[in-house]
This record gives C-alpha cells, sequence and structure tokens, in this order.
C-alpha cells in the first residue's frame, strides 16, 4: 500500500523487538501502541483506529506520564506523539525518551501543516512526523513497517 | 452589548431541538426495541395498515439522511474526515460517531468559552494562551471533518499572530457561528438516525 507522507525516509531500527523490555500485562503477540496527546478526542479516534487495525493501545495525556511509564518498565513497539502538550511537549518527551536510550518507534503528529513545526519536531528524535488526525491507510503503512522490521 | 457567553450555545441547540421535536410523531422514539415492537403492533391494529408498511419509514429516513450528508458536503461544512469516522464505526464501537461528536462539542465549548473569556479582558494581552486554544480547537475541528469551522480559524489565527484584538473578536463571533450551524445540523442528522434504527426495528420486529 502506498503512502504519501512529508519526513524523512524512516530508518529501520533492527534491535526493536529484539531488546526491549515487556512490561507488565504485556502478554500478546500484538504490536503496542502508546498514544500521548491532551486532546481527548484524538486519544479516543486514534484508539479506535489503530485497535481496527490489530494493534494493542494504551493512552496517556502528556510527555512526562509517558517518560514515567518507560521510566516503570513499560515498553511499546509504537509511540504516537503528540506536539503540544501541557506538562512535557511532544519534542521534550521525545529527547527524553531517546536520552534513556528508548528505540521505540516514535511518531509525531500534529494539528498543523507547517514544515519549520516538523522540522524542528523530527529533530526531537522522531521517526516521522503526521498532520493529525491519522489515517487508515497511514497507521496501516506503520503496522507494514514495525512488522517488516520484526 | 455583551453575548451572554454561556447560554449561546444551549440557547441555539435548544432553539433547534425544540423545533425538531415537534417533527417527531408519537410512535415511541428512543424505546427498546420489545416495547416498539409492541407499540408498532398497536398502531397496526388502530390503522389497520401491516407491520411491513409501518417500517417503509426507515427508507425515507435513510434517504433523509443521505440528502442532509449531501447538503453538508456540498456546504463545505464537512469533508471526507467524516466520512473515515464513519468507516470506524462497526458492531465493536457502534456509536463512535457520536460518541466522538459530542467530545468534539464538549471540548469545543470549552476552548470557545476560553477564547472568548480572554478576548472580553480588557487587559488581555496573552495571544501565546490564545493560539494554544485555537491551536487545538482547530485540530478537534480537522478530526471530525468540521471543514468551515476549521477554515473559519484561520482568519483567527492570522489576527491572533498579528496581536489584533479587535479583528480577533470578529474572527471569533464568525467562528461561534459556523460551530453553532455544524452543531444543529449534525444534531438533526444523529435524530434522524435514532429515527431511522426505530423504523427499521419495526420493519423487522423481533419474533419468539
Amino acid at each position: 500500500m502506498l503512502l504519501l507522507h512529508i519526513g524523512k525516509p524512516f530508518n529501520l531500527r533492527k534491535e526493536i523487538l529484539g531488546k526491549k523490555m515487556r512490561g507488565k500485562g504485556s502478554s500478546s503477540s500484538k504490536i503496542s501502541t502508546l498514544i500521548v496527546d491532551d486532546d481527548p478526542l484524538t486519544r479516543r479516534i486514534h484508539k479506535v483506529l489503530l485497535t481496527k487495525v490489530g494493534l494493542e493501545t494504551q493512552a496517556v495525556e502528556n510527555g512526562k506520564e509517558a517518560v514515567d511509564l518507560y521510566r516503570s518498565g513499560a515498553s511499546f513497539d509504537l509511540i504516537l506523539m503528540d506536539l503540544e502538550m501541557p506538562i512535557m511537549d511532544g519534542p521534550k518527551a521525545t529527547k527524553e525518551l531517546r536520552a534513556m536510550g528508548v528505540q521505540s518507534m516514535i511518531v509525531g503528529v500534529t494539528a498543523r501543516d507547517l514544515e519549520v513545526e516538523k522540522q524542528m519536531f523530527m529533530a526531537s528524535g522522531l521517526d516521522d512526523c503526521y498532520v493529525k488526525p491519522l489515517t487508515t491507510d497511514t497507521v496501516t503503512a506503520l503496522v507494514e513497517k514495525l512488522n517488516k522490521d520484526n | 452589548m455583551e453575548r451572554e457567553k454561556t447560554d449561546i450555545f444551549s440557547r441555539e441547540s435548544q432553539r433547534e431541538s425544540g423545533r425538531k421535536g415537534k417533527q417527531l410523531s408519537g410512535r415511541g422514539e428512543g424505546l427498546e426495541p420489545q416495547v416498539a415492537e409492541e407499540t408498532a403492533r398497536e398502531s397496526s391494529a388502530k390503522t389497520g395498515l401491516p407491520l411491513w408498511m409501518l417500517g417503509l419509514g426507515a427508507d425515507r429516513l435513510r434517504a433523509d439522511m443521505n440528502r442532509l450528508l449531501a447538503l453538508l458536503f456540498h456546504q463545505g461544512v464537512l469533508d471526507e474526515q467524516f466520512l473515515q469516522l464513519q468507516q470506524l464505526q462497526d458492531e465493536t464501537s457502534p456509536n463512535f460517531v457520536s460518541e466522538v461528536v459530542n467530545i468534539y462539542f464538549h471540548e469545543s465549548e470549552k476552548l470557545l468559552r476560553n477564547l472568548r473569556g480572554l478576548l472580553m479582558d480588557r487587559e488581555f494581552s496573552d495571544y501565546k494562551k490564545m493560539g494554544i486554544h485555537l491551536n487545538q480547537f482547530m485540530g478537534s475541528s480537522s478530526s471530525i471533518g468540521a471543514k468551515r469551522v476549521r477554515n473559519v480559524c484561520v482568519a483567527f489565527r492570522a489576527a491572533s499572530e498579528q496581536n489584533n484584538r479587535a479583528g480577533c473578536l470578529r474572527a471569533l463571533e464568525l467562528v461561534e457561528h459556523e460551530y453553532c450551524y455544524l452543531k444543529n445540523k449534525l444534531h438533526e442528522l444523529f435524530q434522524l438516525e435514532q429515527q431511522r434504527v426505530l423504523a427499521a426495528g419495526v420493519r423487522y420486529p423481533i419474533q419468539n
């Protein structure tokens, strides 16, 4: 399935599933996803969208909650990271996760299609960046990339 | 004259709901299927019409819904993102679209009240804070396919970036107007859907 998007080529990390820690409650072979967004509407839409394509989902409301989850030992195959959030925004959370050695695929989602904003967000350590909400095609392409890497 | 900001959304909705409410016949809207079947049988006994004929209303209501949706797309009120939401609705999330739209209404009214509250403050100067609320509102509007609402926010954002308070106020009036129109039309759509589901239940009553 073709996907057209703006962003640097996806950088495959073959050690993602091999090296990551499995947190408590992670028992299936489904791809696990963490939705990081302060907007309840986006969380709801992305949760249903991701579940529909067969992914496990968990959601938090800001970047700090995402970082705290990883500090507690949890891990996810895919993180959808919102740009603007209270307490800790997307770029800061992404930098912290990368500094911790987190190698999960982190995909940024922004409300605006501004190249300057996307580049700034990408520079924090994202694998890719999209305008929200994500579409079925986008999510399917992300899953295919993750499966190929696996 | 200052608009009664807490009333605008409920006032507009109540006016529309009242008008639409009068159109609802006494066919037992909102009843459980079993009760709806009993009501339908009573109607059939009173009118002499067979049950299947009472259920013809479902087709008419579906046509009404399609016409309303086509109008909203033609007017640019909704875009294809709304169709994406409909495609996500299935038996595992049977009320997904109405849930999402209700979340949108709830969050949007908070954001719009925040925006009006900021602008009505004589000493207002925090355009950055206003920009954050506005970005969130625009993002949410895009998420449900509220194209026209999102588009009128563009002028609002431009005025905000120029620190133009008067321009922001004018833009906010327009945004509120478009939002109220959208809300009324979506309420109308969901009411038609509820009636259609009921009518479809009458056509195919539960057999013991």
